[in-house]
């Protein structure tokens, strides 16, 4: 035998010889009944951080989100009541799995101190500067009533209002000033608190490392098939 | 004025050279003096972290830093590029278990290092980096050598601090070192602008601490850990899988005393070599991409997988929804991201290796009943052997001696890499390249202990070994060889530090596999691409045995079979860095091979089955 008319490879039962499992996981890894295609939908939720305030730090969060793809749909921050500790509101939009990851990767950041997924009923607003064209300003300040809107300035042109309030809200205000023609929208991205003594985020590290332990045991998605 | 610090001395001073490496013997001497700048706190924090050595390439804007450190007890060695210098700490962290220490100026200094550091990320090896910035006046200003060192390196380290502070300079560094190596390891990394290291402060260091929002969890939750005994005392089909957090988390003894005294096969993860003998009934060896048929089928089949230190890699996997499809899932994590990250966890352990491990075990009080399984692994170990085809007509079923081979036959390298092998130690330690060779090394040696594999496993780093094997050098025990099996091609991108390994005259042998390739690109081009070899051939290859002699190195060469066994030993006997130029087969695959996103029970054996 020479050297390139040998086979190359090793010996042994080939592919289609091998005997193959039943089963099979879907793409989050997540065992599965073969006949049903288990995934898991996206959902939005609102997640809190309490970070440490110090310069780089909203850099690493949003340099993390953009890393490993996580879809961000909002993110605000802003001081506390702690001159060392700021706050990071995100929306989020992911799968189950993907929204444990966001949690888990947030929480692993040092300067990340505690993080949190906040509940349904939480309190969440959102903040908008809508700039109209102000052509017909009895309208204008008509549609700011049904939104609560407060007028900011107002110019022979233009008109701008803040509203504030739910995403919801905030999209129906924009959508019907749009009839007078937006010139220009900052929105700010939702701001959330939890409700009543309920605390948004923890203050130490060590309720962060409680909940990884109550997310590993919640992170149970399939009924337990043995 | 010591002469300690960036030593250069000729070989025939080894003898006091080794002197002065001895840390124990030059402590006596009363208390340190006291801090007078940011540098000297910069010192004093890595020697309250008991550094010994530190890696690194001098220049201007951390030149104060290296003025310190040459009072310093501490040994610093000069590389010969900063690529190096992350590689040669980042080893000698992995050997030592305590995080390496390297220095860069900044700018080109500190992007030169951004290599090693995202290896080290990857792999989970404590490192710390320190960096020079430029002054902070001038820090954003575009000045010379300014490089954002921080933004750089933040998707690449566990945490990294710009220092801005002279009176704190020194505990920044000391909660660096301490990060680097707690909890799941990591590279750290602090950027020094010069005129805080420059900046007078009395600041002592502090004891290295990490900060007070880090937090990591010992041990697992009990309740899982219950469920989980259950399931495994249940199982029929048990496997263990180690990864590389079992090795960094000390963990290897109480993995192995669990698997033998329930008789669960094991296999490791590419990192996971040296965390279970390759050598006992029960290994399966590696699994993944190359890793062998047997654990693959294992891996494949078990219904029940306990899986410590692990991140689930996608070369480890293959495709998600064909790994280990039938099986519940126990994963033992320090870092709670990794669990359910790539595969779901049915019983998330969260904790640190041993501890976990140590509270399964337990928790099991019934070994699961797996007769049958363990046959049937056996018999895939058979069926599947790993032996390769030697280019001999005697060759039969008789071991393959060097005497046997044929003169004119190229040689093959899996018997280079057990010739290796046989000549050294099972404390060896292998450090390699990336490519074939790697894999040729990982298969085909038989690693008993952990730490004794240093390799670029996540980055998947050419040009990784020959830095890697003097980090590896400095930090292994005197006896322990050190031995790189590298490629002609990785070998090429970093084999300056030839020049480091000659002036500290270090104990190493290099062997290269050359198969004027590189070759695994080669191989996935006969294999995915019509055999385009598009830029793969490396026809131009130096003789890499006058160039370890024009380097100060003993240069060795080897074209046939009845030189490998004479000439390795030769080259291993020699006290000092050698490299050998193992001519073997250019054509030699690697196999089994599991292609991307593939099917890990079916591997291919041959190039068709692909
Ligand atoms: C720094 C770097 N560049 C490119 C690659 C892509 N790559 C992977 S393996 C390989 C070939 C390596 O050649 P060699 O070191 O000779 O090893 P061989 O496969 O021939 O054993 C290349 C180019 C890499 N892994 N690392
Ligand atoms: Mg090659």
């Amino acid at each position: 035998m020479s050297g390139n008319d040998r086979q190359r490879g090793l010996e042994g039962p080939p592919p289609e010889e091998r005997p193959t499992p039943d089963g099979r996981r879907n793409e989050q890894g997540i065992r599965i009944d073969p006949e049903v295609e288990a995934t898991h939908d996206p959902r939005r939720t609102v997640i809190s951080a309490l970070v440490k305030h110090e310069p780089g730090v909203l850099a690493e969060v949003s340099g993390l989100f953009s890393r490993r793809q996580f879809n961000i749909e909002s993110l605000t921050v802003g001081p506390t009541t702690d001159e060392d500790r700021a706050r990071i509101t995100l929306v989020v939009e992911e799968p189950d799995p993907g929204i444990d990851q966001v949690k888990k990767q947030l929480r692993k950041l040092i300067p990340v101190v505690s993080v949190r997924e906040l509940e349904p009923d939480a309190m969440r607003r959102e903040l908008a500067l809508v700039k109209v064209d102000a052509a017909d300003p009895a309208q204008v300040a008509a549609v700011a009533d049904m939104y609560d809107a407060t007028a900011v300035d107002s110019s022979p042109e233009t008109a701008t209002y803040e509203v504030t309030g739910s995403r919801q809200k905030i999209e129906a205000a924009i959508e019907t000033f749009e009839q007078f023609g937006i010139r220009e929208v900052d929105r700010t991205g939702m701001t959330a608190l939890a409700r009543g003594t309920d605390e948004t985020t923890g203050p130490t590290p060590a309720e962060a490392s409680v909940s990884a332990v109550e997310d590993a045991t919640q992170t149970k998605y399939t009924a337990d098939d043995d | 004025m010591s002469e300690r610090a960036a030593t250069v001395s000729p070989p025939d001073e080894r003898a006091q050279e080794e002197q002065k490496h001895d840390r124990d013997a030059s402590t006596a001497d009363g208390t340190p003096d006291p801090v007078t700048s940011g540098a000297q706190a910069v010192v004093r924090a890595l020697e309250n972290a008991g550094v010994e050595y530190a890696f690194g390439v001098q220049g201007g804007a951390i030149m104060p830093v290296y003025d310190a450190l040459y009072d310093s007890e501490i040994t610093h060695v000069t590389m010969a590029h900063e690529q190096g210098a992350a590689h040669a700490a980042d080893a000698y962290g992995i050997v030592a278990g305590e995080p390496g220490v390297c220095l860069a100026t900044s700018g080109p200094g500190a992007t030169n290092l951004v290599t090693g550091i995202a290896d080290a990320d990857m792999d989970s090896d404590p490192l710390v980096a320190l960096t020079g910035q430029v002054p902070t006046e001038f820090v954003g200003n575009d000045a010379f050598q300014e490089t954002d060192t921080t933004g750089v390196t933040t998707p690449i380290t566990k945490d990294n601090t710009f220092a801005a502070d002279p009176d704190r300079v020194g505990d920044d560094v000391g909660e660096a070192f301490a990060l680097a190596g707690e909890g799941r390891p990591g590279p750290t990394l602090v950027d020094l602008p010069k005129d805080v290291t420059n900046a007078d402060t009395e600041a002592e260091p502090a004891t290295p601490e990490t900060p007070d929002t880090y937090e990591v969890q010992e041990r697992a939750d009990p309740e899982i850990v219950a469920e989980a005994a259950e399931r495994i005392e249940a199982a029929t089909r048990p496997a263990m899988l180690l990864g590389g957090g079992v090795i960094k988390g000390e963990a290897s003894e109480t993995c192995r005393e669990f698997a033998i005294e329930h008789e669960i096969p094991v296999i490791t993860t590419m990192p996971g070599l040296g965390a279970f003998p390759e050598d006992h009934e029960l290994s399966m060896e590696m699994a993944g991409m190359h890793g062998t048929g047997y654990a693959n089928m294992a891996i494949t089949h078990c219904d029940t997988l306990i899986a410590v230190g692990t991140r689930f890699d996608d070369r480890l996997t293959g495709g998600i929804e064909t790994f280990a499809p039938d099986a519940a899932v126990i994963h033992v994590d320090i870092d709670p991201a990794e669990i359910s990250k790539n595969i779901h966890a049915d019983y998330p352990l969260i904790g640190d290796a041993d501890t976990v491990v140590s509270q399964l075990a337990e928790a099991v009080d019934a070994s699961p009943e797996a007769t049958k399984w363990r046959a049937q692994c056996q018999q895939w170990k058979s069926e599947y052997s790993m032996a390769y085809d030697v280019p001999s007509e005697q060759s039969g079923d008789e071991p393959s001696t060097s005497s046997k081979m044929p003169e004119d036959e190229p040689v093959q390298p899996e018997f280079v890499v057990e010739a290796l092998d046989e000549a050294t130690d099972d404390d060896a330690i292998v450090t390699t390249g990336v490519g074939q060779h790697q894999m040729w090394a990982c298969q085909y040696w038989t690693f008993t202990e952990p730490r004794t594999w240093v390799s670029s496993h996540g980055l998947g780093t050419m040009g990784y070994g020959l830095p890697a094997a003097i980090g590896a050098r400095l930090a292994a025990d005197d006896d322990q060889e050190v031995v790189c099996v590298d490629g002609d091609g990785s070998f090429l991108m970093t084999m300056q530090g030839l020049s480091v390994a000659v002036r500290e005259n270090l104990d190493i042998t290099v062997a290269v596999l050359n198969n004027e390739y590189i070759g695994m690109v080669r191989q996935w081009q006969d294999a995915f691409f019509e055999g385009r070899h598009a830029a793969s051939d490396y026809n131009w290859m130096p003789e890499f045995d006058k160039l370890a002699e024009a380097f100060g190195a003993r240069g060795f060469r080897i074209d046939d079979y009845d030189e490998v066994a004479d000439v390795i030993a030769e080259a291993v006997a020699y006290d000092g860095p050698s490299v050998i130029d193992v001519h073997i087969d250019p054509e030699a695959n690697v196999y089994p091979m599991v292609p991307s996103g593939g099917d890990n029970g079916q591997f291919a054996l041959t190039e068709d089955q692909l």
